[in-house]
């Protein structure tokens, strides 16, 4: 039986944006305000999740070509590499740094080096929620 | 260099996160594991020498103060088992390249073992209990792969097993760590041990203290919470086994003498009390276990609850011997399970058969392996000029110091079943009449026997070169006895 899911999939397209430019929102906000790597990733998987119950999960892989393994080996060496970068000063690991910087369009803006750590936990998460549903998910 | 003692640790993790962009093609997994494992050896190494020369190495995580951060610490005694670790897990990575089979090799083999060293070598490391906890899991999670991978109906259901072990034990360490937390409110080791002192261990304190020898007992079988490690470690491969009996159980004896040392000193007619019941009982049950089987691996296995017990046994005695004797049973113990590990593994590999009443007269078509086996055999037992005697002779020593006689009485005759029980493997597999062997196709067992020989001669080292290893023994016991060398060294503010 073929189904017709045109209300889903118009929704879909619309909330994905949505929830995905919240999950970057949650992401970038988990300094100062609850959120952070983690909520922000497992957001992003839901946006993703919606898609794939909209869509089939061929299409969603043609439309996210991606290799989740490779991007959660990806996000475990960003967030090494983050707490290692602490072994060339001669700091105890995991020694974060931080500075303002003036960017264009921004302003003066804290940059912290935690927030490197915290894409990587990002990629992580995402990366294995991911591989997670689409084992369990593809063909049988 | 600062932070040295981590070094164990990140290493073997970094390799294992580039593995995982490798993960079809097998040679470049192979090489780059077995790279890993060597440079982690030499920095591990490096630790051991520069721990000796300087004393306890503390780090605190992200410059923070001591009992605030996360501090790792390594302490002679940590620093000689992540050797040891490391040392093992070279030669299980090298037996492994002929030994698992490219279809394991595919699915994340190499990197599930350079995580669960990651894990294994930070458990041993850390500083903080919670932290402890993390790298259990660590470990586990890694080990769980390793015990399902390859998805053999029998590893699918001992899997089973001992995920659901190790789940509850792990929520009760969690229930344990937090009872601690909400009676001295304070996480980092050093500091509990301060904070344990200045109370003076009321009652609940003790009552923690059992719950951690319940944890940390289902990590490292004890008697009576031993019941999950018969099946589970019968199940995966033969170099998975090997890791698991030479690494895993070790960590939790390592946890359970770190808190018995450092934590819970104060009301030892207890605490210590039960763990020398409770490690006289193992000792007990293993010995069972062992005559029991005609099972090449179940006689092993059951030979790893009695190594449990024998060193908790030296643990609970509290003196210099005792505590000396238990650590060089450790080191010795996870060499000599790993080299007998790996040595059945090629008799089941050259007889298709882990029955012993199958197999016979090995001796006339393999007498290298059989020399060795005997070799490794009576290591394990003890015999004098192998590594097994003098941690053993300690720890008896150490019992009749403490004036626990019967105790170390047990202890010295399970000695001699262990040796009944491992000469059995002997007399049954190498004597007699050669029996037909299977013919087979698989490649020759030689490029299997070289990294086993070498374990085997290292360990014979670790018994002729006594003399050389007691100073390192020495420190490590001195850390243990006098928790304020440790206290000093993670609080030096």
């Amino acid at each position: 039986m073929k189904t017709n899911d045109v209300i889903l999939q118009t929704t879909t397209k619309v909330v994905f944006f949505i929830i995905f430019l919240f999950s970057i929102h949650i992401f970038f906000a988990g300094h100062y305000t609850p959120g952070g790597g983690f909520v922000g990733g497992l957001l992003t998987t839901g946006a993703i999740v919606l898609l794939l119950l909209a869509f089939d999960l061929k299409t969603v892989q043609k439309a996210l070509p991606f290799n989740f393994t490779i991007m959660t080996a990806i996000g475990l060496l960003l967030a090494l590499g983050t707490a290692a970068g602490a072994i060339f000063f001669n700091v105890p690991f995991f020694t974060h740094a931080f500075d303002d910087f003036t960017l264009p369009l921004f302003g003066v803006t804290s940059l912290h080096t935690a927030m490197v750590f915290d894409a990587g936990v990002f990629l992580v998460v995402v990366g294995s929620a991911i591989t997670i549903i689409q084992s369990i998910g593809g063909d049988s | 260099m600062i932070n040295l003692p981590l070094l164990p640790i990140i290493l073997p993790f970094l390799f294992a996160i580039l593995l995982l962009f490798f993960k079809e093609n097998i040679r470049i997994q192979r090489a780059l594991s077995l790279v890993g494992v060597i440079i982690s050896l030499i920095a591990s190494f490096y630790l051991l020498v520069t721990v000796k020369s300087e004393g306890v190495l503390a780090v605190t995580l992200g410059s923070w103060p001591a009992p605030f951060g996360i501090s790792m610490v390594s302490d002679m005694f940590s620093a000689l088992l992540v050797t040891t670790t490391l040392l093992i897990t070279l030669f299980v990575v090298a037996y492994s390249f002929t030994a698992i089979g490219e279809e394991r090799e595919r699915y994340f083999y190499y990197p599930a073992i350079l995580f669960m060293v990651t894990g294994v070598n930070g458990a041993f490391t850390t500083g903080d209990i919670f932290n402890m906890f993390v790298f259990f899991e660590v470990l586990l999670i890694a080990s769980y792969l390793l015990i399902v991978l390859g998805g053999e109906k029998k590893q699918l259901r001992e899997s089973i097993k001992y995920i659901l072990v190790n789940v509850v034990s792990s929520a009760l360490f969690v229930i344990t760590v937090a009872y601690l937390y909400s009676v001295v409110g304070t996480l980092n080791m050093a500091d509990i041990s301060v904070k344990i002192a200045e109370v003076g261990q009321p009652g609940i304190i003790t009552v923690i203290a059992v719950l951690m020898l319940i944890v940390f007992g289902v990590k490292g079988a004890i008697f009576p919470l031993y019941f999950w490690l018969p099946g589970s470690y019968a199940a995966p491969p033969i170099p998975v086994l090997a890791l698991f009996g030479a690494l895993l159980t070790k960590v939790g004896v390592y946890a359970i003498m770190r808190t018995y040392t450092l934590f819970f000193v104060h009301n030892v007619g207890v605490t210590h009390e039960i763990l020398m019941v409770v490690s006289v009982l193992t000792v007990i049950v293993g010995c069972v276990g062992a005559l029991a089987y005609f099972d090449l691996k179940q006689i092993i296995i059951y030979n790893i609850v009695i190594a449990v017990g024998v060193i908790l046994f030296g643990a609970a005695q509290m003196n210099e011997a005792g505590i000396s004797g238990a650590i060089f049973y450790l080191v010795h113990d996870m060499l000599i399970k790993g080299a007998l590990f790996l040595l059945i593994g090629i008799i089941i590999y050259v007889t298709g058969t882990s029955n012993l009443r199958k197999m016979g007269g090995l001796m006339k078509t393999h007498a290298p392996l059989g020399w060795f086996y005997l070799i490794a055999a009576f290591g394990l037992a003890g015999i004098p000029p192998l590594s097994g005697f003098i941690g053993k002779l300690l720890i008896a020593q150490g019992a009749f110091q403490a004036g626990n006689i019967w105790g170390s009485i047990i202890i010295l005759a399970s000695s001699l079943i262990v040796l009944l029980s491992v000469i059995r493997i002997f007399i049954y597999a190498f004597w007699g009449e050669p029996v037909e062997l299977p013919k087979t196709k698989r490649k020759p067992y030689k490029r299997m026997m070289l990294p086993t020989i070498v374990l085997v001669v290292l360990s014979v080292f670790y018994g002729v070169g006594t003399e050389w290893i007691i100073p390192y023994v020495t420190d490590a016991t001195d850390v243990l006895l006098q928790p304020s060398i440790y206290i000093d060294a993670v609080l030096k503010e």
